[in-house]
């Protein structure tokens, strides 16, 4: 099993939820988060001062698929998440050693 | 109608009415009991507007500490320290008020000496229902002290926006009682008590037009704000650390809540429900509206955006300015005060406060010591008899008062009063500051402003938005 952990813009949430339940992922963990990559913040004035801002507002996304899954999941997930411009985000993939299911106790690629 | 026409008229009108009747009175002794009725009433009758509308500035200047500073305030801090800044407006309102009806009100505004009242009203003695001749005579003396308690509320917890995030709340206590005697007493009894030095129409030897307090507020609590801002430092990581407010939406409210406030903290120097005070009405929110708009468009030219943050700190500098001149000005003065004010004050927290590098963390010397200053002056060049007719020579003509009336001469007396309020408020704050220290320590330690206010002070947090 993968852990694909995914950091998007914000706005393509919407966009990447759609195209991931088109292809039947439905069960995933999201969270607001802040960072950068090599996207440079903004400037703000505050008060005269002048600030960075470079604690930009980005959405992560966390799914566990099967082994056999994780490269559709991945191409769906970026061509979702895709504009082209700096800033678009990151996915990353982890090996996974368990999942259960709490509900009835399943293990493995059936708890998914 | 203008007001001597207005007189006349009922000059007219009243012998018209009287003369036959008197002489018929006399003959019917029922009428003449009844006429005095009828002008007992008629003066209950203004009585009874007057107080109505007195009650409720007072209620609106207490709003304007309550929540009004405390959302204006408390939403320029950041998160850790919201209910420290509350906290700040809020123990004023009661320990402002223990102090005023123990010896305050007497001190502001008993006896007739130039810089200090007496105690004739210590423990509100004879401070009743029956008028105050002195000061209002149309409404109860409990109505006028009542009033003037608000503005002594809220005038320290302006200094507050100066040492906010970084000061010891058994401190702040200490520092407030001692500024309220030595400064705000005393700057009250010489502005507005009776035979105080700059008192205006109650036998000042410097008299200087403040309607509703920009010396008397606004130069001595944004004054002292420095001076304490320079005192206790600068806050941890200023100014290379962005300490942005935490919550512009309360700060929004909170001025909102200031700007309708506003018309009891100035129509309410009226004193009565008079043209005067609807004057002084317009005057006020004319000046908050112009503000707004200079410091909005001024920010807009040198920022590239007008942000929420000019906008109400430019209508709190616009209502600062227009304070003294509320019932002294025009309308379209008061448009132009409010504008200059938005426009200096601008430059006095975006370019000035930087140069000098002092931590005035929310302003208020930039917004309340510079507004309140420029106003003053600005009121002696505005100020005229058109608008006040309160004062008159020996002979009943009215006296000229400001420069528009062709008196310049008060812009010199505006000077001497800001001067002497300056004055005050340094020598008073830099020996009260230095008691405070050296009895119970200003600033708190390194760690607890770090942690935050709210829980190393008064171990609570303003949200616990996981609950």
């Amino acid at each position: 099993m993968k852990k694909i952990e995914a950091i998007i813009q914000p706005f393509k949430l919407d966009e990447v939820k759609e195209a991931l339940k088109g292809i039947g992922i439905d069960g995933m963990t999201i969270s607001e988060v802040r960072g950068h990559g090599r996207q440079k913040g903004h400037k703000e004035v505050y008060r005269g001062q002048e600030y960075n801002v470079d604690l930009l507002p980005k959405v992560k996304l966390e799914m566990v698929v099967s082994n056999t899954r994780a490269d559709e999941v991945i191409k769906t997930l970026a061509g979702a998440a895709r504009t082209g411009k700096i800033g678009d985000g990151k996915i990353f993939v982890y090996d996974v050693m368990e999942a259960v299911r709490i509900r009835n106790d399943d293990r493995g690629e059936s708890a998914l | 109608m203008g007001s001597p026409m207005k007189s006349l008229t009922k000059l007219c009108l009243l012998a018209l009415a009287t003369t036959p009747v008197a002489l018929w009175a006399q003959a019917n002794p029922d009428i003449q009991s009844r006429l005095s009725a009828v002008e007992a009433a008629t003066k209950a009758a203004q009585s009874a507007g007057d107080n109505a509308w007195m009650l409720t500035s007072a209620a609106l200047v207490l709003m304007m500490t309550g929540p009004g500073l405390a959302l204006f305030y408390g939403g320029l801090v950041r998160r850790k320290n919201v209910l420290s800044s509350m906290m700040h407006s809020f123990i004023l309102m009661a320990v402002v008020t223990v102090i005023w009806a123990v010896v305050g009100y007497s001190l502001a505004f008993g006896g007739d000496s130039s810089f200090i009242g007496d105690f004739r009203f210590a423990f509100l003695n004879n401070v009743g229902s029956a008028p105050n001749a002195d000061y209002a005579g149309t409404i109860p003396h409990q109505t006028f002290m009542i009033y003037q308690l608000m503005f002594a509320i809220i005038t320290p917890a302006l200094i507050s926006g100066a040492f906010a995030e970084r000061m010891k709340f058994s401190a702040m206590l200490l520092f407030m009682t001692l500024w309220a005697l030595i400064v705000y007493f005393p700057m009250a009894h010489m502005v507005w008590g009776k035979g105080g030095l700059l008192s205006a129409s109650l036998g000042g030897k410097i008299p200087c037009f403040d309607f509703a307090g920009g010396t008397v507020v606004h130069i001595t609590s944004g004054v002292s704000a420095l001076i304490c801002a320079l005192y206790l430092g600068k806050r941890i990581g200023y100014p290379s650390e962005a300490m942005k407010p935490h919550s512009l939406v309360i700060s929004v409210i909170g001025a909102c809540l200031l700007w309708v406030g506003w018309f009891g903290f100035n129509a309410g120097s009226a004193l009565n429900a008079s043209g005067l005070a609807s004057s002084a009405f317009v005057a006020t929110h004319f000046g908050a509206a112009a503000a707004a708009l200079g410091w909005i468009l001024a920010e807009w030219l040198h920022n590239g955006k007008p942000s929420m943050l000019g906008g109400i700190s430019g209508c709190v500098a616009g209502l600062v300015a227009i304070t003294p001149a509320s019932g002294f000005v025009r309308p379209f003065p008061a448009l132009a005060i409010g504008f200059a004010a938005g426009i200096v004050c601008f430059l006095m927290v975006s370019k000035v406060k930087q140069k000098f590098g002092y931590d005035d963390a929310l302003d208020a010397f930039g917004v309340h010591g510079i507004g309140g200053t420029l106003g003053a002056i600005l009121t002696g060049v505005f100020a005229t008899n058109a608008v006040n007719d309160g004062f008159k020579d020996s002979a009943g003509k009215l006296l000229p008062l400001g420069w528009v009336d062709g008196h310049a001469g008060q812009v010199v007396n505006q000077l001497i009063g800001v001067a002497i309020s300056w004055g005050l408020a340094i020598v008073g704050t830099i020996i009260i500051i230095k008691i405070c220290d050296v009895v119970l320590g200003v600033r708190v330690p390194k760690e607890q402003e770090i942690e935050g206010l709210d829980v190393a002070l008064h171990g609570e947090e303003g949200y616990i938005l996981e609950s």
